[in-house]
């Protein structure tokens, strides 16, 4: 192991426990990371070095009391910009939030620090997360550690990358359409949308508040499982925040799949994906054959609808979301000479295209005499969804798929052409209009040395046996927290 | 031929509520504070906040429904109407579209002892704006310098009610206004206060050739600060309209605002009438559920309407005029006048002293009745003593004033005022005895069957007795003794 900053969470988390490393040399060594390895990813928008110094000496004086407040107690985490920190400039990658400092914490952040976690600063993201590349973040794209000429995956890409890199050892995403599953599957980490309403969305801003959830990347099932343990719990200032149990994610992992019921998606397994991305994926259904459980191909019909349900769900439900950017409270303000004007300058300069896209789109979609054949159409396709999902499970205890239909892309390949960067979320898509959980694990490279992410999914609040088939999946693919060529991956796989 | 129109009118009228807090979130919602100092993310629209539903509003929207025999939804849902202003934090307000709270009730009005019964579309709930001052200019947004902004008011509960078109004269609006301000100040869910605006009135009005069921082109008025602006703004519109249509001119379908000063309606930019608010689902809210046992619950809690009271008070022998009187007195008049009569005292008694004596006090000082100290039970006590004959009908006018003045309870304010009058016979006649022996040549016409006497000696008793005498009790013993 060549540097703390490479350690899984659950390795830092024991090794501080036993008094072996601080949570100053942790943070240090993550900070010597990111020093290293900045310049090339662009992972950060914003890191906190003097916040994040605090709480690692905070962290490390409770220990010599012996007080930890939690599983995070002490590790370095990285946070999405699109979640607002309390003091801490968040512009969810837009210009028109540029200079923003939020005066309070997102229920997810609250939960965070006080779990003892060390908050090493915000990542990059599609503006608004609106997008599957990084590359429509108004602060410049950021690259793959794996190979810094290709994209993160998006909108998730700076949390994915920071993981990778090793500049967080675990960080929080958030997840509309794949927005967490797919750039963790391109960067070769694990990456989680809860079930929605599992963590809260309070301070979370919004760009699809029906698909919108706050989730883990890490660098391991158990890592992921750990950080949604902080993050998971029901907020009254969230609601849609579910009131039920909150079980320990971590006692499901390591009790195998043998006797689980697993459905291959027929849908998302055929055209459009990549050969090495599907070789890779069978290896994998096959080894979970092989640890004793029942797999067969299952039909979703529906699943060619969700992707352009979801293109008009979305955008509708984000052109009112951003309706807030005017000019009049805070962020960006260009100047008028009548309110109205002033708004329009303002969003005109603070938003960038794709955002303006898709307000565009929304709108329309949710005009008068549009409403019943694009949003209204749409809510009855996801209702479908559901229905295909809801018969598939009365068969089957999990779903599995290719989490993107590739590898990661060049950085600027499909910036011309929307439609083509819209394909990339096919198979994650679906999960969010169910509302239901899903994750990806990395299980392997494709021939240019890139990550493969492989997806499972879950029914609602079906994440106890989703982590116990990711865990499975993991350790018959011997992933073991592979690392990117950038960092030296001197474990030799 | 000569075409008569008749008007159609229709009344939206918003109340906002007095809950402790806001719609969708903990601050306070009352008024008066400093700018901008009950606010948090949620009011402000800051990124990432959400809404959560206040509870007690929405029981309290089910009481106003309730209260105007609305079907109440078991499941009913928010959504978002899209628009951009400056005093909209989110630029959409949460509001109702197609499943409000409350639908299809109706209002029973009366004008000119006719009854007309008002037709209730709906009753939704939403947030409140903001409030925005124009500084320079004309103090309006398109010519303003610059303008402040107020979010203490932004995310205040705000209920909805629209009736069906089924007014037809200014003053029906004007007592269908009135009523609702009577029902939702019963139900204590809102001060009603129409020049602060806790309750806005906007009516539609339309005009159609008499006897047909057709509906014109209508007309939206806004702006109507008092029951008697609503009523001139729609007699001036339906004036304005009819003028129109003689002359053949076509009736634009359009807002107009009410200026109170000129007498006036004026048209807005005819812009903002294309609005489209793109409605959808509000996805932050999960449907609201109303269950039978709510409902019921809220049903069994509603306090006597004002419909039901005034019927009851008809039945304790008041007229109509006290009645409506009485209903319109203010803070505290129809409780005092409960507390008395439950007491045992006589209803129009204190009814007469509630319309007359105190509500000339009450507007003279510009207070509530429930701010000064005058209780129900002070009103009974005043009544005893008037129906023992120990005060005059004067000298209880008098208590009264004092006791509305804070110096004391009746009996204390009549004793400390020397108000208690003599009516007991013995006493008066030892003083009946002076006044005789002091006028002789009275007392001899008085033996000889004089009765017109007896009234200047009636007076000289009040004189000796500095006016404590009870005339009649004196004058009854006089008489008495002139038959003897």
């Amino acid at each position: 192991m060549s540097s703390l900053a490479d350690l899984t969470l659950a390795e830092a988390a024991a090794s501080l426990r036993a008094g072996e490393v601080s949570s100053r040399e942790l943070l240090q060594a993550t900070l010597d990371r990111a020093l290293l390895t900045e310049a090339e990813l662009h992972a950060y928008l914003t890191i906190d070095h003097e916040g994040a110094r605090a709480a690692a000496a905070a962290a490390d004086e409770a220990l010599v009391r012996g007080e930890t407040t939690g599983p995070l107690h002490g590790i370095p985490v990285a946070i999405k910009d699109n979640m607002v920190t309390s003091g801490l400039e968040t512009t969810a990658g837009s210009q028109i939030l540029a200079g923003y400092v939020p005066p309070y914490d997102a229920t997810a952040v609250t939960a965070l620090k006080k779990a003892g976690a060390v908050i090493v600063g915000k990542t990059n993201l599609d503006e608004f997360a609106m997008g599957s590349s990084t590359e429509n973040s108004g602060y410049g794209p950021t690259a793959n550690p794996w190979d810094t000429g290709r994209v993160p995956g998006g909108s998730s890409g700076g949390s994915a990358a920071a993981v990778a890199a090793g500049s967080a050892l675990t960080a929080l995403g958030s997840d509309t359409g794949g927005s967490i599953r797919q750039p963790a599957a391109l960067c070769g980490v694990v990456g989680m949308k809860p079930t929605y309403g599992l963590v809260s969305r309070y301070g979370l801003i919004a760009f699809a508040s029906s698909l919108d959830q706050i989730g883990p990347i890490s660098r391991t099932v158990e890592d992921a499982a750990t950080t949604l343990e902080v993050i998971a719990g029901h907020d009254p200032l969230d609601a849609t925040s579910y009131r039920g149990e909150y079980p320990q994610y971590r006692a499901s992992l390591g009790r195998g799949v043998a006797g689980l019921r697993i459905g291959v998606v027929a849908e998302l397994a055929g055209e459009g994906i990549s050969p090495d991305v599907l070789t890779a994926c069978r290896s994998v259904v096959d080894s979970l054959a092989e640890a004793g459980a029942a797999v067969r191909e299952v039909s979703l019909p529906s699943m060619e609808y969700a992707l352009s349900a979801y293109y008009l769900i979305a955008p509708a439900e984000c052109s009112a979301n951003l309706a807030r950017f005017d000019g009049v409270r805070y962020g960006l303000r260009v100047d008028g000479a009548t309110v109205e004007e002033m708004t329009a300058r303002t969003r005109a300069a603070g938003f960038g295209p794709e955002v303006t896209r898709r307000i565009l789109l929304g709108t329309y979609a949710l005009s008068a005499g549009y409403y019943d054949s694009f949003y209204g159409q749409a809510q009855k396709v996801r209702t479908l969804v559901i229905q295909d999902f809801t018969r598939a499970y009365q068969g089957f205890d999990v779903l599995v798929s290719p989490t993107s239909p590739m590898t990661a892309f060049e950085l600027g390949s499909r910036t011309e052409d929307p439609l083509s960067m819209y394909l990339v979320d096919v198979c994650t898509i679906p999960s969010n209009l169910a509302g239901a959980p899903s994750i990806s694990v990395p299980v392997g490279l494709d021939a240019a040395g890139l990550p493969i992410g492989f997806q499972i999914m879950a029914p609602a609040l079906g994440e106890e046996v989703l982590l116990r088939v990711a865990a499975e999946v993991e350790r018959a693919s011997g992933w073991n927290n592979r690392r990117p060529p950038l960092v030296g991956d001197d474990r030799g796989v | 031929m000569i075409v008569e129109y008749e008007p159609v009118i229709g009344i939206e009228t918003h109340v906002e509520l007095v809950t402790d807090s806001k719609m969708f979130c903990g601050c306070p919602a009352h008024f008066g504070a400093d700018p901008n100092t009950n606010v948090c993310p949620v009011c402000l629209g800051l990124p990432g906040a959400l809404p959560v539903p206040n509870e007690k509003a929405i029981e309290w929207i089910v009481a106003i429904g309730l209260a105007l025999e609305c079907d109440i939804a078991y499941h009913s849902q928010f959504h978002r109407k899209n628009y951009f202003y400056a005093d909209q934090p989110k630029n959409y307000q949460i509001s109702q579209y197609d499943v409000p709270v409350c639908s299809g009730g109706a209002l029973d009005i009366e004008t000119d002892g006719q009854s007309t019964r008002v037709r209730i579309n709906r009753v939704h709930m939403e947030e409140d704006t903001g409030k925005m001052i124009h500084v320079g200019g004309g103090g309006r947004i398109k010519d303003a310098d610059h303008s402040l902004l107020d979010f203490n008011r932004a995310g205040v509960p705000l209920v909805e009610i629209v009736t069906e078109p089924d007014l037809a004269t200014p003053q029906q609006a004007r007592a269908f206004a009135q009523e609702l301000q009577a029902i939702v100040l019963a139900l204590g869910v809102s001060d009603a206060k129409l020049e602060e605006g806790s309750m806005r009135f906007d009516a539609n009005v339309s005009l159609r050739p008499k006897g047909t069921d057709e509906l014109g082109t209508k007309v939206e008025v806004k702006n109507m600060n008092s029951f008697r602006s609503l009523e001139r703004a729609l007699a001036y519109e339906i004036d304005r309209q009819t003028a129109a249509l003689a002359a053949g001119e076509p009736i634009a379908q359009e807002t107009r605002h009410w200026d109170e000063s000129a007498g006036i309606t004026g048209g807005m930019r005819s812009k903002e009438e294309s609005s489209d608010y793109r409605y959808f689902p509000e996805p932050d809210l999960v449907p609201i559920e109303i269950s039978y046992a709510l409902r019921e619950t809220i049903r069994e809690r509603l306090p006597e309407l004002p419909a039901a009271r005034r019927s009851r008070y008809g039945d304790l022998g008041l007229d109509p005029a006290s009645i409506a009187a009485l209903a319109s007195g203010g803070a505290g008049v129809t409780e005092r006048f409960e507390d008395a009569v439950v007491a045992g005292s006589d209803p129009k008694t204190i009814a007469n002293w509630l319309t007359g004596e105190v509500a000339a006090f009450l507007r003279r000082e510009s207070v509530e009745l429930a701010d000064t100290p005058l209780s129900g039970e002070h009103l009974s006590q005043l009544e005893r003593l008037y129906a023992a004959g120990d005060l005059s009908a004067t000298a209880a006018k008098q208590v009264l004033g004092g006791v509305l003045a804070g110096e004391g309870s009746p009996a204390e304010v009549a004793a400390a005022r020397d108000l208690i009058q003599i009516s007991d016979i013995g006493a008066l006649a030892a003083q009946i005895d002076r006044v005789l022996a002091d006028h002789p040549e009275e007392h001899q016409r008085l033996k000889d069957g004089d009765a017109k006497v007896i009234g200047y000696l009636v007076g000289q008793v009040m004189r000796i007795t500095a006016g404590k005498a009870d005339p009649k009790v004196v004058s009854t013993i006089l008489g008495e003794k002139a038959e003897g």
